[in-house]
């Protein structure tokens, strides 16, 4: 018996093949756009691929969990590719030891005025506090941030929301931001990228410089462990 | 090829074991990259640990191809938009202007205070 094309789409439409394909295929065309334009910062794939998919998604109705089902083996990869991080911090050991202090006394700087500068806008903003609770933990890599929110009763996939938001902007105006101040030191424009923007900063460091995507790495993993600690303490000392 | 990957995944295994077992405040890939980088420094001091994928550049070759298309692996997460798209109807702007102007501070700050501790060092 022949199907008709109608329900060959319901059919397919619930498989993750589906799902997977289009996550790869979009990705594959906004990255070599973004090759074209020799990595230009508001080419930034990631941003492109996630609105392009986001309107597919809505134009055909399509729930995010059935959309999850097959985008979830590429999400999967996120884990290894952290403990990947160790290779290029292997392969630059030297150069990271000579900066370790620089890199702390950054790394405290960058996450308190991370999550305070996040609270005390969004509270100047008047915006509900499931949302200022939600928006706190978003300079982390998303699993992390997701966590922390549910520490705090918030609302976690608002939080993912913030967290790729904050690594998109991150993202773009990194290069601009730092050509502009005049700071020529990569291990530093890295860390920063790393600390702000976590994973998303990190990855477009990668493709500015290689010693900015390990300082960024640096960066990235630091934070993740930092917030965890001071985002509750930053919550209970401004919301009072 | 399948012999790095499977280095990769039990550095994450063992990480993750780590930090639910003692319940640590951190990620287990975190603990994970340490592990690693652990094993590779170990190996340039102990040649017996040179063996499979840690002798013919096995790890350090997944993980180049891992990185190299890192931004890709953070694409399912941000299509989880299109549940939030109430609440970003609602406070949408605030929220993107409010990030945009947090993580610039944050990367000013950073960036900051790591050129002025180094400028230190060197005094």
């Amino acid at each position: 018996m022949k199907e008709n094309p109608f329900s060959l789409w319901v059919n397919l439409s619930q498989s993750p093949l589906l799902w997977l394909t289009v996550t790869l295929t979009i990705y594959a065309i906004t990255d070599s756009v973004s090759v074209a334009t020799r990595r230009h910062p508001l080419a930034n794939p990631v941003l492109h691929a996630i609105w392009i998919i986001a309107i597919f998604l809505v134009l055909t109705g399509t729930p995010y969990t059935v959309y999850f089902s097959g985008a979830q083996f590429v999400q999967f990869l996120l884990g290894p590719a952290t403990v990947a991080l160790a290779v290029p911090l292997y392969d630059n050991r030297k150069l990271v030891t000579t900066a370790i202090l620089p890199m702390l006394v950054a790394l405290l700087a960058g996450s308190i005025t991370a999550v305070m500068s996040v609270i005390l806008l969004t509270r100047a903003a008047g915006l509900p506090d499931e949302v200022i609770l939600s928006l706190a933990p978003k300079s982390v890599t998303a699993a992390v941030a997701m966590g922390i929110s549910e520490t705090l009763h918030a609302d976690p996939s608002l939080t993912a929301v913030a967290v790729i938001l904050t690594g998109i902007m991150g993202a773009i105006v990194v290069t601009p931001l730092m050509n502009r101040s005049g700071i020529t030191d990569f291990r530093a424009r890295g860390f920063a990228a790393g600390i702000a923007a976590h994973g998303i900063g990190t990855a477009r460091a990668f493709q500015v410089d290689e010693i900015a995507g390990v300082f960024a790495g640096l960066g990235m993993s630091l934070n993740a462990l930092v917030t965890s600690f001071l985002t509750p303490l930053a919550v209970t000392a401004l919301m009072r | 090829m399948i012999a790095g990957l499977a280095a990769i995944l039990l550095s994450q295994l063992i990480g993750e074991l780590v930090v639910r077992g003692l319940s640590l405040p951190l990620p287990g890939p975190v603990l994970g990259l340490v592990l690693l980088l652990v094993v590779l420094l170990a190996r340039d001091r102990f040649v017996m640990i040179a063996r499979g994928p840690l002798a013919d550049e096995g790890v350090e070759a997944v993980s180049r191809g891992l990185l190299k298309h890192l931004s890709l692996l953070f694409v399912p997460a941000g299509v989880g938009v299109v549940q939030k798209l109430d609440v970003l109807a609602a406070h949408g702007i605030a929220i993107v202007l409010i990030l945009l102007v947090s993580v610039t501070v944050t990367l000013l700050a950073t960036v900051l205070t790591f050129r002025l501790i180094s400028r230190l060092m060197r005094l």
